[in-house]
């Protein structure tokens, strides 16, 4: 039986190569996901581990405070450092300058990096990492060693077109923002790369005069132990004569902190590409099985014969199985291949958002290797086993008959099976809508799976009115090749049915995450238009600070009525007993005058200590007007905080609003995040916006945005990620095309005969091959369709849930319609080949074949 | 069948085959299917080819029908030499000029009995003349079963369909391939009589290939075929006629092989 099923192998290669490709992308797409995943955490797990020092000293608070970079009035003076560095467990202490609000420019004057890392400026001083390394490594030219000199990362000195030697310019948070540098050199993290962020290393007192206007002293310090010393004994050590609001903390500690924080975000991604690899794989089995079914109706006789000469059912079933295992090895083998060129075209990807994945990481694991295998060959094998089953069914005596066609069960049971399973996913829906423990999105994702099973389950009986319509207007448009494409999608719905499934699913998500895009951006649309009520916004697209010089330099410009500040800052407070993170904004009096909050309790009348509390957080702390709060700002300082009102929530305030003069008293640097400006009444608005450009001119990445600017801002960031979805899907997508080909070419073959009778009764190749490709957009309109319909009901479902979220529901009736282009041209392309054989066919040949 | 009526048309040639030849293989597996045919096949006749297997019967009727192109000579079919047609002219021709029934799987299955029989128009986008179609369909005896698929039909009422089908572009030539090969006997005589029918009421042109000498007898003229050659010819047959020929030609073979 295993020579049978190697013969069946080689003969059919062509018809399994098609499904082996689909394990080849399902399964690439998959170990390209793991790869790159696993590359991610390393980099990061790299940089991280290479770049902490044994111990450190910084302010107190955990470290999210501490990374936001807030720049505070609280320093480690250098007296505090030689007290540190006599300690006999320290070997060496070395205080670092850092702040926010560096940026980087091109030689094309853009910003280097982008929106995605951050930029990360501070001195070079020489810190070893907890390995004994030294933390940074220059790859070109010196260390900086005297104000005026920097040094860069290597991918950020490339991105911005720099050589050692030239001049560089930068945007740093003084007065004068833009500073030109010499570029001395080029470095690295220890670690390797940077991933993505950039690093600007700059000399110690150039660095005092930007972050602490021109203090001697430091706001963190690296320590190293010395021999035999741990890090606990350190740390404890360090602890004891650190400055008031500054207390130490081992290198374990710092890399755990930092990596929690980081895995969170590595762990979105990896979960959002696992999905699309899922997706692009259930596609690939449908792929496998109707391939398998087609190969096992067209061995019917070949079936029998065995039977009839003493095979027994277990045998058929069985060459069929391996010969299925045969092609899940191969499809894997290639797959895992593919996985690592994929993985580094998504490296290549995420590189152009600014982060940074070395090539070198980027290796197939053991894990990922084993578990390629594994989904490779359990998903091909289930696929196939339904037909392996249907295949040993065949009985011996059809081996002498004429008629072919394998019995196929009616649709009675099918329709009543799936009737039952729309119900129950609707059910799981419902019940997630009305509020079932836990969260909605699970109970309503479980039910969306059904749906869409279900769904292509259904496909051969649903899809029929589909069909029947394409038949209809083919027929009417291209007369009798038409008629009979329409006629040879309807002859066996299973088959079209299974084939148009695959496009289904992707077109189904694609619908759904099409519904919530577009309900984002309708709620946006309508958030801005309510919320944004000055003449003009002026913010950083990372929404970072920036000099406070550029507000006061608007208020002296012409036509300008009022520009109101608002600076942010992340601050703990106490919820429940345990310290919680959260947002404060500090703003002035204008602020309160355009926005007129809107109050459920107490007034927006603040001033001193004062604060107003948005609902949420007024419940979270269980406070009321009158009520006093406690708020640990970065730095250390605590202030206590009297609540005059609650609010509603809204975009334009955090939690927590006070005035600007709570943020000097804490101690927290002053610069700006956000300024609304308006302008008089009769002012010229363009030119006004154009004086508040050239304000800005000196920090280009500083937008002035009106309404419909600031909208379509906006709704240019979700198109970006829609984009990325739609990227993602499009492979899900291409494999359901190749579903199309392979369903298509196998129609081809067993229609043999009924081409040739076609070609010799006058039927032109031209009007043959519009027949095949109008039967394959016709499979690929049934897809686009019940995908669209399926797709459009969860994402209204899914809207549903998320109404507190998404309050504006809108359907991307425009994406409908292009979908459904689209469908079409999948359907034209994936006739291609196909067509061509059925066209290349002699006609005799044809007639001649048994 | 005895009554014979031939005499009124002016013979016209319907179909012509020049010095045919057709080889398959090359070298040692070379297999010369036709060697040389010269024949005329006039219009309203009711022509028959026969000859054992592998004699090259079908092969003069695909080479005559646009189906296969011959290796040497000319197949020339209502005045038009196919040899220097296209892909595209002889499609046309196909459609226009010549008719089709074959031994089995005749007609597309996913359409019904009437669209099969209008194929070749709908195909050309051509209007049915209704008069001549209905004459069609009533000469075959098929009216009621019009709005029926082929798998709900009977092998001689399917054969019957596809003869419909045949006729109803007015070819100037219907090629028939074993049409009754399938067919139980009253079948047959169903079918070869319609055949007849459509020689003799509206003088049409048929060439059937077969090697039953009781289709043969319904015909005008027999060709004999042997090795690619046309070795004889009987006008007017009768089936003991027919038969002693048949013997002959197998004697000879036998007498080649043992010779």
């Amino acid at each position: 039986m295993l020579r049978l099923t190697w013969r069946n192998l080689l003969a059919r290669k062509v018809r399994l190569m098609m499904s082996t490709l689909a394990i080849v992308l399902g399964i690439g797409f998959l170990s390209g996901v793991m790869t790159f995943s696993t590359g991610l955490n390393a980099t990061f797990d790299n940089i991280v581990e290479g770049s902490t020092s044994d111990a450190m000293v910084r302010p107190e608070g955990d470290l999210q405070a501490a990374n936001a970079g807030v720049s505070t009035t609280q320093f480690v003076t250098p007296a505090d450092v030689d007290n540190l560095a006599a300690l006999p467990e320290v070997e060496a202490a070395v205080g670092s300058v850092d702040g926010i609000g560096s940026f980087l420019l091109g030689k094309d004057d853009k910003l280097v990096g982008g929106q995605g890392a951050p930029t990360l400026a501070f001195n070079y001083a020489p810190v070893d990492n907890m390995q004994g390394d030294e933390i940074l490594v220059l790859t070109e030219g010196r260390w900086p060693e005297k104000p005026g000199e920097v040094t860069l990362d290597t991918s950020s000195a490339e991105r911005g077109a720099y050589e050692v030697g030239d001049t560089v310019t930068m945007i740093v948070p003084t007065a004068e923002p833009k500073r030109d540098f010499t570029l001395v050199g080029t470095a690295d993290f220890n670690g390797g790369g940077t991933a993505g962020a950039t690093l600007v290393l700059l000399d110690t007192e150039e660095a005092q005069e930007i972050f602490l206007d021109g203090e001697d002293a430091f706001t963190s310090v690296a320590l190293t132990g010395a021999e035999g010393v741990s890090q606990t004994e350190l740390a404890d050590a360090a602890r004891a004569v650190a400055p008031a609001g500054f207390t130490a903390v081992t290198g374990d500690k710092v890399v755990k902190e930092t990596q929690d924080q980081i895995g969170q975000f590595l762990d979105v991604i990896s979960i959002f590409l696992t999905t699309f690899a899922v997706i692009a794989i259930v596609v690939g089995a449908f792929i496998i099985f109707n391939t398998f079914s087609i190969l096992v109706s067209q061995r019917v006789r070949e079936s029998a014969l065995l039977r009839a000469l003493g095979a027994s059912k277990k045998q058929v079933t069985r060459s069929v199985l391996v010969e299925a295992f045969l092609m899940a090895l191969v499809g894997s083998t290639l797959g895992l291949l593919l996985g690592l060129g994929l993985s580094r075209l998504l490296a290549g990807l995420f590189r152009s958002f600014g982060l940074d994945i070395a090539g070198d990481v980027l290796t197939l694991t053991p894990f990922t290797i084993v578990a390629g295998y594994v989904v490779g060959v359990v998903v091909t094998m289930v696929a196939a086993f339904v037909p392996a089953r249907r295949a040993a069914k065949v009985a011996p005596v059809a081996a002498m008959r004429d008629d072919l066609e394998v019995q196929e069960k009616s649709m009675g049971l099918r329709l009543v099976l799936g009737g039952v399973a729309m119900v129950i996913g609707t059910a799981l829906a419902v019940l997630g809508l009305m509020g079932a423990p836990g969260t909605d999105a699970i109970w309503i994702g479980a039910g969306a799976v059904i749906w869409v099973i279900t769904t292509a389950v259904l496909a051969p009986v649903v899809g029929h009115p589909v069909l029947v319509a394409c038949r209809a207007v083919f027929g009417r448009l291209f007369g009798t090749p038409g008629l009979l494409a329409g006629e040879n999608a309807l002859r066996n719905p299973r088959r079209t049915g299974a084939t148009a499934s695959a496009l289904m699913i992707g077109l189904a998500v694609v619908s759904a995450v099409g519904v919530l895009a577009s309900s984002l951006s309708a709620t946006n649309d309508k958030v801005v238009d309510d919320e944004f009520k000055s003449d003009f916004l002026v913010q950083m697209p990372t929404f970072q600070g920036f000099p406070a010089q550029f507000g006061d330099q608007m208020e002296a410009v012409d036509g300008v009525a009022l520009v109101s500040r608002q600076q942010g800052t992340p601050v703990t407070v106490e919820v429940d007993g345990k310290p919680d993170q959260t947002f404060l904004s500090g703003v002035d009096q204008g602020f309160l005058d355009i926005y007129d909050l809107a109050m459920i309790d107490g007034n927006d009348q603040m001033s001193g200590h004062q604060a107003i509390l948005n609902e949420g957080r007024a419940d979270d702390l269980g406070a009321r007007p009158g009520d006093t709060i406690d708020v640990a700002f970065p730095g250390g300082e605590t202030i206590a905080l009297e609540v005059v009102g609650v609010s509603e929530e809204t975009p334009t305030t955090s939690g927590i609003t006070v005035p600007l003069s709570v943020l000097r008293d804490a101690g927290v640097k002053r610069s700006d995040s956000s300024l609304s400006i308006m302008v008089e009444d009769g002012a010229d608005r363009g030119a006004v916006k154009q004086d508040l450009e050239d304000v800005v001119k000196d920090l280009p990445i500083l937008a002035v945005q009106d309404k419909e600017e600031f909208k379509e801002l906006i709704s240019g960031q979700v198109n970006q990620l829609l984009y990325v979805i739609y990227g993602l899907l499009a492979l899900a997508v291409v494999i359901a095309v190749i579903g199309i080909v392979n369903t298509l070419g196998l129609s081809v073959l067993e229609r043999t005969r009924e081409i040739g009778l076609l070609r010799a009764v006058g039927l032109s190749r031209r009007k043959l091959r519009w027949m095949i490709t109008l039967e394959s957009v016709a499979i690929a309109l049934l897809g686009a369709v019940l995908g669209m319909v399926v797709g459009l009901v969860i994402g209204v479902v899914l809207r549903e849930s998320l109404k507190d979220d998404l309050t504006e529901l809108a359907l991307p009736l425009n994406g409908l319609g292009v979908f459904f282009v689209v469908a079409v041209i999948f359907g034209v392309l994936a006739a291609i080949v196909p067509a061509i054989r059925a066209s290349r066919m002699k006609v005799l040949d044809a007639i001649a074949t048994e | 069948m005895t009554e014979q009526s031939t005499g009124e048309a002016t013979q016209r040639v319907a179909a012509r085959a020049q010095d045919l030849t057709k080889f398959y293989g090359k070298g040692e597996a070379e297999v010369r299917a036709l060697d040389g045919v010269t024949v005329d096949l006039m219009t309203g006749e009711f022509t028959a080819i026969m000859g054992p297997s592998g004699s090259g019967k079908s092969t003069l009727m695909h080479c005559l029908a646009a189906l296969d192109t011959p290796t040497a000579g000319e197949a020339v079919v209502d005045g038009t030499s196919l040899s220097r047609l296209k892909d595209k002219d002889l499609t046309t021709l196909r459609r226009e000029k010549v008719g089709f029934v074959f031994q089995s799987f005749n007609l597309v299955p996913t359409l019904s009995a009437e669209e099969n029989i209008l194929l070749p128009l709908s195909l050309a986008g051509r209007k049915p003349d209704r008069e001549w179609f209905d004459q069609v369909v009533d000469a075959v005896g098929l009216r009621p079963r019009l709005g029926h698929r082929p798998a709900q039909m009977s092998g001689g009422q399917q054969q019957r369909v596809a003869c419909a089908r045949a006729l109803v572009s007015k070819p100037s030539i219907v090629f028939a391939d074993e049409p009754t090969g399938n067919l139980d006997s009253t079948s047959s005589a169903e079918v070869l009589s319609f055949l007849r029918r459509s020689v003799d009421e509206f003088g049409q042109t048929v060439v059937m290939v077969t090697h039953d000498p009781v289709a043969a007898s319904y015909t005008d003229r027999i060709l004999f075929l042997a090795d690619g050659k046309i070795v004889d010819e009987l006008r007017e047959p009768d089936r003991d006629a027919i038969l002693d020929k048949m013997a002959s030609l197998q004697d000879a073979a036998i007498a080649k092989v043992a010779g």
